[in-house]
This record gives C-alpha cells, structure tokens and sequence, in this order.
C-alpha cells in the first residue's frame, strides 16, 4: 500500500506473486548471501519490528509490550522485482534457511507484467509442461523371429546423413559434382549464440563436441546460431564440428567472409534460419544488457543496443527466392562442399517449403523447429501461443517425402522441445521413428550440462536480460565465472554418452541395429485415438 | 522359423527332393505354409523354355475369368498341368478348385517387342489378373513367366506335396527354391509364403526383417508397378534384388553392399570405399536389419545365399559339380545330399555371399570386404 493508503492497480501482496519466499528466522544465519545472489533482488535485507509480550511471573508486575527489531529478509512485491523462483537463495543459503515455493493459486502478477506498455519478454521455452512425445511408446518389441538385442554388447550404426543424398539411379552413374554429405550423429545441439550465452558456456559446448568427436568418435555436431562465431574457431580445426548458421540480422558475417582465406576446415553445414520453433515469425532477438564489447565486436555491432533480427531475409523479395538464392551463395562461398539448409519454424505451411527444397538440387536438408523450442528472448506471447507442434509437422514432411520418392534426399532435422521434460533419447527416437533423420536440442543441453534452472512452470527465465544466476547465459563477468567450461564439456560428455546408450536401450529391443530407423513408424503406439490417426502410428490402451 | 532349401543340378528333379528336405527340417516349420519355386525346367515343360507359364490358384469361376482375360490378350494356351484334389484336403488346408499350371504363346502382337517390353507386359498381366481375383478371391497368380513354376498353398509341405502329387514325372527342374513356413508376426496367407517372384528374380527368407516398414515406404515410391504385395515382411528381398539389377543395373555384389552395408571403417579400408559410401547413402532406406538369410535365385539361373549383418540365422551350401544344395539347416542338406563330401561344406557368415552358377561346377564365394569387380 502507498504511503498516503491509496493502491496503485499495479499494486500487488505477497500472495499476488507467483513465487513465495519462505524464510525461516530460526535458521539464518543473517549472512546476506541469498539477498547478494538475487537475479531480480526479488529479496533484500529488512529490518522487521515486532512486538513481543512480556509477561513476567508472580502478580507484581503486569504484563507488558516491548517493540523490538530483527533482521532477516524481506521480499519485494513491485511487478519489476517479483520472485522468479529461480532458487538460487535457497542454493547458497548455507542453513536451508529460505526457499522460494510456488503460489497455490494462478498469481497476479501476470495481468501487470507490462508496466509501460512493454509486453513480458523472458527466456524460456512455451510455459507448457505437456509433451505428446512423452506419450509416444516404442510398442514392436522383438519377441519372436527376430530377437531383441543387447543394447551393451551389440554392434549399433547410429549415424545420419546430413546432405542432399542423390537417388541412387543418379548418384551411381554421375562422376562429376555430388552433393556434399556429412555422415554425423542424429543428436545436434541446436543453435545458440554467442551472445545468448555467455563465453563460458559457450567455450564448454565447443570443448565438449571437440573430446566427444575427438576422442570418443561420437560426431557430435554444434550449431552457432545467430551470433557469428569466435574467430579463433573459425580459423581452427574444430571448425568442422560446427554449424554455422546465417539469419536475418546477417550477425557475424562479416566476420565470417573474413576468416574464409584463413580456414583449415570446412565447416559441417551452413544452416540459414528463416524462423525459429520459440519466437515463429520472429526475427532473433539480444537485449542490450547483453551485448558488451566483446560480442558487440564479433557480431560487427555497436554495443549496448537492443539487437532485434528482422523476421525475415530483408535484401530478398520472396522467401522462396530467398531459400534458392541463398542457399546458392552459401554453397558458392565455399566451393559447393558444404551443405546448406534452411532451418525454418514448424508451420502448417511447412510443407510448401519442403517441396521448394526438394525441386532445389542444392538444398541439403530441412530444419523444422517446434512451438516447444527454447530462446534467450522473445516476447512471452510469441513463446506460448505461436507455432506447431513439431511432431505432426514431421510425419507430414516425411510422409510428403515418400509420396514423391524422396524421403533419403532431403533429411528432416526436428527441433523443439526435444527433452523438455527429461527424456531426450525417448523424444528424439520417436521423432526419428516418425521420420526425423536427426533432432536439434538446445535447452535440455543447457539445463544438464549447464545446469539451467528455467523451466516450464515459469522459473527463473530470465536469460533475457543478462542476469543469468547460473553464468550461463550471462555477458557480465561476474555471472559467467561462476560457471566452469571444463565441467560443461565434461557435463556434456556425459549427457551424450548416456543418450547413446538409451537409444540404443531403445532401438535393440525394436531388433534394429544397422541403420538410424528413421520412418519405423511400425514401432509406434500412443493411447490417443485421433494422434495414433494424424501421426499414423498405432493405438494402444 | 521357417526352413528353406533350394537345389540346382545338372539332371532335372522332382520338387520332392526339396519338400522331403523340408520335412527333415520339420521341428522349425509349423506347416503354416509351402512355398515352390521351380526354374530351367524339365519334365514335359522343358519343350515350352520360350513360353510364358501362368501358375496359380483358381476357383472354377476363376478359371472363366482367366480364361477370358487372356483370350481378351491374345494368348494362347499352350499346354497346361493342373491339379483338381479329389480327396479332403490335409489339416489346416484349404479346400481348392484347382492348382494351374499353363504354358501359353505370346500373342501375335508381340512379335515385335523388345525384351524389357515383353517382360513388363508379362508383370502387368500378372498384376493385373491378381487384382481381378483378389476382389472375390477367385484367383491368385503366384508367376507369369518363361520357364518358372510356383506352387504355394497353406499348410504341411510333405501333406501338400502328397495331396497335389508333386512327385509326377511332368513336373521336374534343375533349380528347386521351397520354403517351409512358420508364421511369426503376419497373418496366415497364402500370398505370405515364399519363395517371391519379380521378372525373373526370386528370393525366399527365414527370419524377421524389423525395417521392413521405411523398406516398402521407398519401395512403393519408386513407381514401378511390381512393388507391391508385402504381405509378408520378406518380399521386400525380391523387390531390392530385383531394383538393383532393374533399375541400378547392379549385381549381387552391390545387391549385398546395398542391404547389408559395411561399416563407416569398414569402407575406409575397402579397394571401392568410396564409390560404396556413395551406394550406401543414396541406399540408406534399403538396409535391412535382419536376422535374415536369403536365398534366391537370379535370371541367369545363379543361385545364392547370403546373411544379414547380424548373422542370426544358420545357412549351409555343399554338394559336388553336377548338383549343390542351400539349407537353413544340416539336416536338410543331409537329407538331399548325403554322399556328398561333408568337410567341403560351408557356412556363410556376415560378409559372405556364396553363389553357384548355372555351370553347377562349383561354389563360388565372394567376401563383401572384396573388391567389386570378382563378382558377376
């Protein structure tokens, strides 16, 4: 309540909030770090007056009040400094002294989180924890004539193609120019600049794929994103792990051209993004608390301002011409070894553009993203009421492939919300089995190799503004060292190393083991009778 | 797990030689099913080798309408075999009108035809008298082709074979394909038993192929007319086979890199690595994934055997020049050639293809870790 006892509309208790502080006097220790740690000083050090009765034995003196202070926490409730619940409080609170818990009840802060106009722009991914791929089940088990297999003892082919693969009637009898084709794993991790994250994060994907690819000879590949690409990479062997992806704001390109002459290795492909699964339609989009020297530099930008990417391609007339010229000019800048593909939202006009691709003998593959897809910033509407789910958006492409023969020519990368709730070998067998040739994730990397603590039921998401509590999508020095890149390299080890062994836990009890199974829509089932029809997979109760 | 056998010889044999080889077999098969294949016949056929011969079975109302479909085409018959069972049919078999076999002569009109014409003539007429009978069920035309004879029905090979009469003295060939089924995961049909025919090319597979689905996708997309049936998960062998000589004029060698691929460090260290990287690739949806052994036989009367890449299923070939045998199992081979020298039996593994040619003087073997050009 204001001073005078008037109440602003926008003026909201505790219980209006979506997160709760709960803090325990008994236990503090008063030692101030939760409130230094705050993204959003949600919390501050608060002087708190009490009344204490006094009631002292025997019958001689009455009993009385004393007004005392303590000291302790005090939660903010004003709109620009509500709880986003990312708990890093309760991480560094030494005593398990103050935990941020979840309203009981849809909060208020939702119908106020646009002070001056400004719609609620966060980090995240489409504030929905459901999944129809959590409900696809892998049904054709091996029981009969064909035995399961052992998943640790077998030999598995788990790679993909990305590339335009020729027919075999035109690839056998040409001897000339073919198509460049990398044979890589079907797990890519998506694209997310250098810029959303921060240079630790960053550095520890790109030293996580060198040992996988390296060492492990898992070839992992890893998209840039919108943001250019450090130049020392560029000029560096690694380069060939990478994806360099070119989108309507044309970040770091310059950049880029520039290192051409001096580059050891091609890059793995060139991806150019017309539109992304978080923010559909939407151009890219770094606030300006993110961008410092150091990225303002790479992306050939001045610093300090908003750098929001056009929707699309502005220096082209049409979006089909656009796919065609460019994927053109890319192939050409690197001497047509190089694939190059778009990598669009999933929309329910996806399939125009894949069959544009597929009249394109350049075009190497299609990225599809879903609505599910994650982002370091876009507008809040954008994330959880626009785009297409990703699975149906598939089976489409691929089946519209089979219909004209073409389902090996053009590979199907799918995107969006692969593992969002965990199961990231499950959702991308399923998208594979549906007809993906590979899966992009990005959030689910950030979140277990990482340690993201955003989620779909609004926590933290604040990646947009630079205040990233774990480093990991942080410009500012003092966030990001929190975060060591040798144990995201190693996190990332990890998590890859387990995917390949659940889906091979997957595929071995299917009986395949010499081939991705992409399109093995027979090994599907799912318990909703209109998705078993739309995805043509099977109903099982 | 079904049972196969297929023989080759110099002297034209019965098909008994097979069925009984079959019924060695027999704790693996569970009569569901006996599939025939018969090619460079003898036997009162061997007069007709130009001729297109039509086997299948017909009800009587479908005798009519073959009859009428083919006078309607021009052709002529020939000569025919045809078996009419009197006596109740073996357990689990269905009662039939009649079992036909029909040597015809081309029509008039194509005198004149190249080869490949002919030939697609011959599968479009094939096609199109299975889907006349299949509305009603009353015809089901296993080939049309010169010098082939199939015979399939549902049930115990030895009880059919007894039924029909097989041992007769008109029906013999040099080359003998016969599968004992055992159905696994596909209904009992008797479109489901092998041996599968595609102009000239046949193939029969024990084992379960768990990529068949995203196989009869690309199969089905290729827009020829002769991909279709699958009924059963196996005929998608033919269909490859015969994609790889038809449509990619390759061999069996390619035929065996193509369903069975070798290893990304494999190819790097193959004589033709790089030209079958490209095979692999742009063959990506043709790879099975067994456990398979095939056994086929090819328009130059080559027969062959070769595994998948798990290698999960048994195979043997052995015999001397004049006659040689594939099994599934010892047994059957036992039983068809027990004089033969034993020690020079073989077993291929993955990367085997063993093949005898119509010479019949020997087993040629080639080693998928070869290079290209040893093999046809």
């Amino acid at each position: 309540m204001e001073p005078d006892g008037q109440l602003k509309p926008s003026s909201l208790g505790l219980k209006d909030l979506p997160w709760q502080i709960v803090w325990n006097k008994e236990k503090c220790t008063l030692c101030g770090q939760c409130t230094a740690v705050c993204p959003v000083q949600a919390i501050e050090i608060g002087v708190h007056r009490k009344r204490v009765l006094q009631v002292p034995p025997g019958l001689v003196e009455k009993p009385s009040n004393v007004f005392g202070v303590y000291h302790g926490v005090r939660q903010r409730t004003d709109v620009s400094h509500a709880c986003t619940g990312c708990g890093m409080c309760a991480l560094v609170c030494p005593n398990g002294a103050v935990v941020p818990v979840h309203n009981d009840e849809p909060d208020k802060l939702r119908f106020h989180i646009n002070q001056g106009g400004v719609p609620r722009r966060r980090g995240g991914r489409r504030n929905s924890q459901e999944s129809l791929l959590d409900a696809i089940k892998f049904v054709r088990i091996s029981m009969l004539t064909d035995p399961a297999l052992d998943a640790g003892r077998h030999e598995f082919e788990l790679r993909t193609l990305l590339g335009r693969i020729l027919p075999p009637e035109e690839a056998m009898g040409q001897t000339g120019w073919q198509p460049p084709v990398r044979e890589i794993y079907p797990l890519i991790i998506g694209g997310m600049s250098f810029g959303s994250l921060s240079p630790t994060m960053w550095e520890g994907l790109q030293m996580g794929v060198a040992y996988l690819n390296e060492e492990l000879g898992i070839p992992v590949r890893i998209g840039t994103g919108e943001g250019g690409c450090p130049p020392r990479l560029l000029r560096s062997r690694f380069l060939k792990y990478v994806i360099l992806q070119i989108a309507s704001g044309y970040f770091g390109w310059d950049e880029i051209i520039h290192a051409l002459p001096e580059m050891k290795e091609d890059p793995c492909a060139i991806e150019i993004k017309y539109g992304q699964g978080a923010k559909p339609g939407d151009g890219g989009l770094l606030m300006w608390y993110k961008v410092n020297k150091m990225i303002a530099a790479i992306r050939g930008v001045p610093a300090g301002i908003n750098l929001p990417s056009p929707p699309t391609h502005q220096t082209k007339y049409s979006i089909e011409e656009s796919v065609a010229k460019m994927i053109q000019s890319m192939s050409m800048a690197w001497g047509f070894r190089v694939p190059v593909y778009p990598k669009i939202s999933a929309t329910s006009t996806s399939l125009a553009v894949l069959n544009n691709l597929a009249r394109n003998p350049f075009a190497s593959a299609l990225a599809m993203d879903g609505e599910d897809g994650g982002t370091g910033a876009a507008y809040n509407i954008s994330m959880n009421h626009m785009g297409h789910p990703i699975a149906s958006n598939v089976r489409d492409a691929y089946l519209n492939l089979v219909k004209i023969g073409k389902q090996n020519e053009i590979p199907i990368i799918a995107g969006g919300g692969i593992g969002k709730n965990g199961n990231l070998a499950a959702n991308a067998a399923a998208l594979i089995m549906l007809g993906a040739s590979a899966v992009q994730a990005g959030k689910h990397i950030l979140q277990a190799a990482g340690g993201c603590i955003g989620s779909e039921t609004d926590r933290c998401n604040v990646c947009n503004i630079g205040v990233c509590p774990k480093g990991i999508t942080s410009q500012d020095p003092r966030l990001y060292r929190r975060l060591d890149p040798e144990k995201v390299a190693e996190r990332l080890v990890e998590v890859v190393i387990s995917f390949d062994t659940e889906l091979k836990k997957i595929v071995a009890p299917l009986g395949r083991s010499t081939s991705l199974p992409i399109g093995m829509s027979d090994a599907l089932g799912i318990a909703d009778y209109r998705a078993a029809e739309r995805l043509g997979i099977r109903y099982v109760l | 797990m079904c049972r196969l056998f297929a023989v080759t010889s110099q002297e034209p044999l019965s098909p008994m030689v097979a069925i009984r080889a079959l019924n060695v077999m027999k704790e693996g098969h569970d009569g569901s099913g006996i599939g025939l294949f018969m090619t460079d016949l003898g036997g009162d056929f061997e007069q007709f080798k130009g001729g297109p011969i039509l086997s299948g079975i017909f009800s009587n109302e479908g005798i009519k309408l073959l009859d009428r479909y083919m006078l309607d085409m021009d052709f002529m018959t020939k000569y025919k075999l045809s078996f009419r069972p009197s006596k109740r049919p073996p357990e689990g078999t269905p009662r039939r009108d009649n079992y036909l076999i029909r040597v015809y002569e081309y029509p008039v009109s194509w005198e004149n035809i190249s080869d490949e014409e002919r030939e697609r003539r011959l599968m479009l007429c094939r096609l199109q008298l299975g889907e006349l009978g299949e509305k009603d069920g009353s015809m089901t035309v296993f080939s049309f082709w010169p010098d082939v004879i199939m015979i399939k029905e549902i049930g115990d090979p030895l009880a059919i074979a007894d039924y029909l009469g097989l041992e007769r003295k008109e029906l013999q060939a040099r080359i003998v394909m016969a599968q004992g089924r055992q159905n696994t995961n596909y209904a009992i049909d008797v479109d489901a038993c092998h041996p599968f025919f595609l102009q000239g090319i046949a193939t029969m597979t024990n084992g379960e192929n768990t990529a068949f689905v995203p196989i009869r996708e690309f199969l089905m997309s290729r827009k020829d007319p002769g991909y279709v049936g699958y009924k059963s998960d196996s005929e998608v062998f033919t269909h490859l086979l015969h994609y790889t000589y038809r449509h990619l004029h390759l061999g069996l060698a390619e035929y065996k890199h193509i369903i069975t691929p070798l290893k990304d460090e494999e190819l790097a260290q193959h004589p033709d690595g790089l030209w079958l990287r490209r095979l692999k690739q742009s063959c990506r949806p043709m790879i099975i994934d067994g456990p398979n052994c095939v056994i086929g036989c090819l328009p130059d009367r080559t027969l062959f055997m070769l595994q998948d890449a798990k290698k999960l299923r048994p195979g043997i070939v052995g015999g001397q020049a004049g006659m040689y045998a594939f099994s599934s199992e010892m047994c059957g081979l036992d039983e068809a050639l027990p004089t033969r020298e034993k020690n020079k039996d073989f077993q291929p593994m993955k990367y085997d293809t063993v093949f005898v040619e119509a010479k019949r003087q020997e087993v040629g073997r080639w080693n998928q870790m070869a290079s290209l050009s040893r093999l046809h």
